[in-house]
């Protein structure tokens, strides 16, 4: 619809764009989040039933865990965002994607290479055990060819634009892009065994290696996980509300403000370590600033939908993209709390991070792919909506429900669990064993997984509908429409 | 300075310039004075580089990702001084490659457990952690106890190491392999292995199994870990970082 919107506007023909590597990417990435969410489930429950590893090597919390991070950051959050940035930047750039579909194939598949490569070998226990940066050298060598692939392509895209300005959803892509080779590279610097073998030995060590990593670690989080989908909000939310920006001068503020911030961030995860003090204070101090620009962001997508907040009771998929804003907002507010080093101090080490973490990956990220995934689907297989609307009210109140219960049992656990570590009796003397606390954590766990399943039967739902909106007929008078702007 | 923000936004050069000096000035300010600055990492006396058959317990620790459920980081907090000992030093860590401090605790500190528990607890636990401590909710590891440890390529991984700035003599790569093996035999002199490797703890760690196994590097790794600072005899300015 978006370019018949801009053909009808002023008269120019819409470019060929390269959609078929979209479309592939909207594909993988509705599979990867029932893989992601998924292996979410079976740790969760790993957790409850720890007999659930069977004994086996290959089914231990160890090695699923990064199974289930990396499919939920980087096989479904980042195939999303290779999928919506080559529709974002055709788009406002009006003009095909440089390099065309060969170049827009070889980073979607390249990167879908990567992860598997990288995903296969954690559960063989393949692994730099860096916390979000597992995959040894020769996956991290790949992944580099394919990312510079995909900045040659975005950059080249943006370079042959048709429009005079760059729309501010391109800034925090290519910021994303650009970021996060930075960290890539430097936080994965290493030198293998043997060029036959996995082991690679990091070029860091010991507490450098511990800010290093942290500023890759937090920064995944600033740039591919924030950046990035602030990109795709700054783009989505204005075409699915049929507003502008709400602030032209925020989108500068915010962004500029955001991606010097937010880089300073990292010590926040090594307070009261042997990290030198100046260096917890320094990543405090910012954390607490970074508040600021998060929520002119949050604002800036919100009041985007003024004059248009009817449209939440009768679009869902803008429900969910509006309800992700509203949890980027609480999740970069608990953040900078969390960030103080009194709070920390209790938080640090307990399930409260995982809650934490969980707000902004459930509550922001898979809900801002959510709400763009419905608005984009319909309109890459040319159908007039998603095959059934009331479907994706339930999706929307079944992952709205399943987020609630898994962040407040993860407040409950993580914040009794700090408490009772620091307990002591009348005596002075210590008042639980650490296996007091997790026979303690049981209950919470359980809810946990609860709210898991809760996530994971909204995703069923939605792989659902999109399967029956791709097989549908495509609705006639739009085939008609493209054909005669094809012709 | 006073650039309209206009052309930034019709220069992708000039925008890609200025993210990248935007997003470059933070970690320059807070990565390079940590190289710089000597008393990042404490004058400590005692830390050595893992002896071969440590380093190949803690490449276990690593590929199994025991730092996902521990940390290997004491705060300097009363309650966690009293539960696991002295808060950890930046000197202790200064060989690890990579740092394991963890940043969750499902399971206890591991920073000092080394001497708390015998052998044959580690094996025990290990391989039926919950015939050992009925709570827990730690993955058994039964296929540790019985699986050959693969130590043919030892001089390689401290060749590695070296390349990266562990500093392994001539004379440690050359004797790896004895090293090794002796470490693990109660019955041979440890002689040499302790003047390269002082304090290194010496036995048969897994007695289930006659070769050398995984789990026999695993525990030396955890009988060794936050042992080698003796902390009775440290004058506190030493510790000021």
């Amino acid at each position: 619809m978006s370019s018949q919107a801009v053909v009808s506007a002023d008269h120019r023909p819409a470019p060929r764009y390269v959609e078929d590597v979209i479309r592939a990417a909207l594909v993988l990435t509705m599979f990867w989040g029932i893989v992601a969410f998924s292996a979410g489930v079976v740790i969760a429950a790993q957790l409850v039933w720890p007999q659930l590893s069977f004994d086996s090597e290959y089914l231990t919390f160890g090695r699923l865990r990064p199974l289930h991070t990396s499919a939920a950051i980087f096989a479904f959050g980042g195939t999303a965002l290779i999928g919506t940035a080559f529709h974002v930047v055709q788009r406002t750039c009006r003009t095909r994607l440089f390099g065309g579909a060969p170049l827009g194939w070889f980073v979607l598949l390249g990167y879908q290479l990567f992860i598997v490569v990288a995903a296969s070998g954690y559960l063989m226990g393949i692994t730099q055990s860096k916390e979000y940066a597992e995959p040894e050298w020769y996956a991290d060598l790949w992944l580099t060819i394919v990312w510079v692939a995909y900045l040659v392509a975005y950059l080249g895209t943006v370079l042959k634009r048709e429009e005079p300005h760059i729309y501010v959803a391109n800034w925090f892509y290519l910021a994303f892009i650009i970021t996060i080779a930075m960290l890539h590279i430097v936080n994965n610097l290493a030198v293998p065994v043997s060029f036959a073998g996995t082991k690679s030995y990091g070029a860091w060590s010991g507490v450098q290696d511990a800010m290093i990593q942290w500023w890759y670690g937090h920064n995944a989080v600033g740039f591919f996980l924030t950046a990035a989908f602030l990109g795709m909000m700054y783009y989505y939310i204005p075409k699915a509300a049929n507003r502008p920006i709400y602030s032209y001068r925020l989108s500068i503020v915010h962004f500029w403000s955001l991606v010097f911030l937010y880089i300073w961030a990292g010590p926040h995860h090594l307070h009261y370590t042997s990290l030198p003090d100046w260096a917890q204070t320094l990543g405090m101090v910012f954390s607490v600033m970074l508040w600021m620009p998060s929520w002119g962001g949050m604002i800036n997508g919100l009041m985007t939908l003024s004059g248009a907040w009817d449209k939440l009771r009768t679009d869902p998929g803008l429900r969910f993209s509006v309800t992700a804003v509203g949890f980027y907002g609480m999740a970069t507010f608990e953040g900078p709390v969390m960030s103080i080093k009194a709070v920390n101090s209790l938080s640090h080490y307990t399930d409260w991070t995982i809650g934490h973490v969980h707000s902004g990956a459930l509550g922001w990220v898979a809900f801002i792919v959510f709400g763009t995934m419905y608005y984009l689907v319909p309109k890459m297989w040319n159908r007039p909506a998603m095959w059934s609307t009331r479907l994706i009210g339930w999706h929307y109140w079944i992952a709205t429900i399943g987020i609630v219960l898994y962040i407040t049992a993860m407040w409950v656990s993580g914040i009794m669990q700090g408490l009772m570590w620091r307990a002591y009796d009348e005596l002075g003397f210590l008042q639980y064993s650490f296996v007091e606390t997790v026979a303690a954590m049981h209950p919470f766990y359980v809810i946990r997984l609860l709210g898991g399943v809760f996530f994971l039967s909204g995703g069923l739902i939605m792989a659902y509908n999109m399967w029956r909106t791709v097989r549908g007929e495509p609705e006639a008078a739009a085939d008609a429409t493209r054909q005669a702007v094809a012709a | 300075m006073f650039i309209r923000h206009e052309t930034i936004e019709k220069n992708v050069i000039l925008m890609v310039v200025l993210t990248l000096i935007t997003v470059s000035i933070g970690g320059l300010v807070q990565i390079i004075p940590l190289f710089t600055i000597e008393s990042t990492i404490e004058r400590v006396d005692g830390v050595r580089p893992y002896s071969p058959l440590e380093q190949m317990g803690r490449n276990i620790y690593v590929r199994e990702g025991c730092y996902l459920c521990h940390s290997q980081q004491i705060r300097p907090f009363k309650d966690e001084v009293e539960r696991y000992g002295p808060y950890s030093l930046a000197a202790e860590s200064m060989y690890d490659r990579p740092f394991q401090w963890g940043s969750k605790r499902t399971g206890p500190d591991l920073a000092r457990v080394g001497g708390r528990y015998s052998n044959d607890w580690h094996v025990a636990h290990l391989v039926s952690p919950r015939a050992v401590v009925p709570e827990s909710v730690m993955p058994a590891y039964p296929f540790l106890a019985q699986r050959k440890l693969d130590y043919a390529d030892i001089a390689d991984h401290l060749k590695a190491l070296r390349a990266v700035g562990t500093p392994y003599s001539d004379e440690m790569i050359a004797n790896a392999r004895a090293d090794l093996v002796a470490q693990v035999n109660p019955d041979a002199d440890p002689t040499a292995l302790l003047k390269r490797y002082p304090r290194a703890v010496v036995g048969k760690f897994n007695g289930q199994s006659e070769a050398i196994t995984e789990l026999d590097a695993l525990i030396a790794y955890l009988q060794m870990m936050g042992t080698l600072v003796r902390f009775g005899d440290l004058p506190p300015e030493r510790l000021r970082q």
